[in-house]
């Protein structure tokens, strides 16, 4: 075990940690203004991976691809808004989860009958391929390095969207009083549909950016959404910040968990044995983490006491 | 009799009747479809116990039902090995018989239950719903990856477990046996939504803060609520593995709590005979869609959403024309 293994797999825990923010940012954002349990949400980060996976085919363009998990993301996040979603706001969450659990099973079916039961695979951009040489003579390859970084930056932009423009501000203000600011005039209705549509095209970003190093096939986002669930639980439902202290937690616990436990029991077991254990062991690695989380501060990190 | 009691009626009444004029057509396999039916709407009373009367919405009762279905092919297995399960701190050896299973399966899915609540129940609304499935996502890993029992391949029932004094391969003594058992646990239940613990529990999820000011505290309540509704699912889950002779991880995912969250609101949230409906209903369509379409699931997604918006109260709702209320 060299020092350059582990801080590859720093690394590997960092781009999953950026990839869950994608995903938990928007489920928080929708929980936090409208309150609203999305379990569809995967189905959104199936969408955006299929989207880019089809253009990205048929132009042989990723980066247009990329666009196109955007603004496929974004558009079918406002249709199902508008079509259902609205109608469960003011209802309780057994109603909500009940509802999107169909609409998984819409989506999926839908996408399954459309591109069938064969995974798509998307390729890496030729200017983001190969492997990049870090300081330290650390080999990593360049696309995962990018996907760090664009997470990072989608952070940034979101927290500066948030916190300095018009929009945020009416989000914020949504989030403490929904009817407050419809009585000021603000259009509540479009406002809802506007951030259903942000989260969704950031899950359909994210689905389209590790679309590019698994394989896109119907079923990928639950696994993803269920990270998700624990990430907003750990960090505090409603709070942004919370959910990227909390994604860059379960990223890195998770991938290190993988990495380091089976050899911690190597050293009092035989390899065969310590593997199995310790990659059963790690695959709780991130619950276990929630659960203690949860007994010290049941509402999350930075949630605020219920 | 009110219209909800002469639903119910009918419902038990023709979960008996139909495999027995199935069989008398010489259809065996409605027989294994009514089975089916009578083992799901089991695990959908476990879950109605927490979910209608407690007002706990749990998205991980796959946990429970795997769990139960886990306990009985490795008691199973390790019977046709002759291997004991333990020998530490003291022995226990496999068996076949169905009322052992049964009881180690319900003690099984109760300690789980109750772990899993006390974490769970610290918070409440929408975090119970996420950790309740994180805790069985977690156990579902946990499966997969642990090669003993079969890891992701599964592991089978090579003979359905035995019940002293029939023959459990008979699919009508089958059937009767897992009719038995879901009546008995819907008296259970009804009796136990009657009590003064059922109706402190009811009261739980109407006014929680008013229940602690008449000095009953909420949270034991809630937890040995959801500890019985873990035990039965787990029971439930318990014949399905004998129903299949076969358990996967498949039955602790999450798609499974979904399945077993359907049966209970299709059918009507809080009514005792509403998962018998809600679970005859989804067999019913499940067969006869699965027969026109490969993609059965995208009509069932739209009934399903159409039953949200436009249907409240599920099956037994409708036929009974009563809101519940709260």
């Amino acid at each position: 075990m060299t020092g350059a293994l582990i801080a590859e797999q720093v690394l590997n825990g960092l781009q999953l940690g950026v990839m869950l923010f994608l995903m938990a940012s928007g489920l928080t954002l929708v929980f936090g203004v409208m309150g609203l349990i999305n379990l569809a949400h995967g189905s959104l980060y199936m969408v955006g991976a299929f989207a880019c996976a089809a253009v990205a085919k048929a132009t042989g363009s990723f980066w247009l691809g990329l666009a196109a998990s955007l603004i496929g993301a974004a558009a079918a996040g406002a249709l199902v808004e508008i079509a259902v979603i609205r109608r469960l706001y003011d209802r309780d969450h057994l109603d909500q989860v009940l509802a999107t659990f169909a609409l998984i099973l819409v989506f999926s079916e839908a996408t399954r009958w459309y591109f069938g039961s064969q995974p798509l695979y998307l390729s890496v951009p030729p200017l983001l391929a190969g492997p990049v040489m870090l300081p330290g003579g650390i080999e990593y390859p360049l696309y995962r390095l990018a996907l760090i970084v664009a997470g990072l930056v989608v952070a940034a932009g979101l927290f500066v969207l948030i916190a300095k423009t018009r929009l945020g501000i009416r989000i914020r203000a949504g989030e403490s009083d929904r009817e407050m600011i419809a009585a000021l005039g603000v259009d509540i209705a479009g406002l809802y549909t506007i951030v259903f549509a942000l989260g969704a095209a950031l899950a359909g970003l994210a689905g389209a950016l590790v679309g590019t190093i698994q394989s896109v096939q119907v079923g990928m986002g639950e696994p993803v959404l269920i990270l998700a669930f624990v990430v907003i639980v750990i960090g505090g439902i409603g709070s942004i910040k919370g959910a990227l202290v909390g994604a860059l937690l379960v990223g890195l616990t998770d991938t290190l968990g993988r990495f380091l436990l089976p050899i911690a029991f190597s050293s009092f077991m035989d390899a065969s044995s310590a593997t199995s254990v310790g990659s059963a062991l790690a695959s709780m690695a991130i619950y276990v983490l929630m659960a203690g989380v949860l007994v010290f501060r049941p509402s999350g990190l930075f949630g605020q006491a219920t | 009799m009110n219209r909800e009691a002469l639903a119910s009626l009918v419902l038990a009444a023709g979960l008996l009747v139909v495999p027995l004029i199935a069989l008398g057509l010489d259809d065996p396999f409605i027989v294994t479809l009514a089975t089916k039916v009578a083992i799901l709407a089991l695990a959908g009373a476990g879950l109605n116990l927490a979910l209608g009367f407690g007002g706990l919405v749990s998205f991980g009762h796959a946990a429970f039902f795997g769990l139960g279905g886990y306990a009985a092919s490795i008691l199973a297995s390790h019977a046709l090995n002759y291997e004991p399960v333990f020998v530490w701190p003291f022995e226990i050896s496999g068996t076949t018989s169905m009322p052992v299973i049964w009881l180690v399966a319900m003690v099984a899915g109760a300690i789980a239950a109750a772990a899993i609540g006390a974490l769970s129940l610290r918070t409440g609304g929408v975090y119970f719903i996420m950790i309740t499935l994180a805790f069985a996502q977690m156990i579902y890993y946990f499966a997969i990856s642990w090669p003993a029992y079969g890891g992701e391949d599964g592991l089978s029932i090579y003979v359905r477990d035995s019940f002293p004094g029939l023959n459990t391969l008979d699919p009508l003594q089958f059937f009767l046996i897992c009719y038995v058992v879901l009546m008995v646990a819907l008296a259970f239940c009804f009796v136990l939504t009657r009590s003064r613990f059922g109706l402190a529990l009811q009261a739980a999820r109407q006014n929680a803060t008013r229940l602690a000011a008449v000095g009953i505290e909420p949270f034991g309540i809630r937890l040995m609520a959801f500890a019985i509704s873990g035990a039965i699912t787990a029971l439930a889950g318990a014949l399905y593995a004998d129903l299949n002779r076969f358990v996967s991880p498949a039955m602790l995912n999450w798609h499974t709590s979904g399945e077993i969250m359907v049966f209970v609101i299709l059918g009507g949230v809080g009514r005792i005979f509403g998962p018998v409906a809600g679970a005859a209903l989804y067999i019913v369509l499940e067969h006869n869609l699965g027969g026109l379409t490969e993609y059965w699931q995208l009509p069932l997604g739209l009934l399903l959403l159409a039953v949200v918006l436009y249907a409240r109260g599920g099956i037994l709702g409708l036929v009974s024309r009563q809101v519940r209320h709260g």
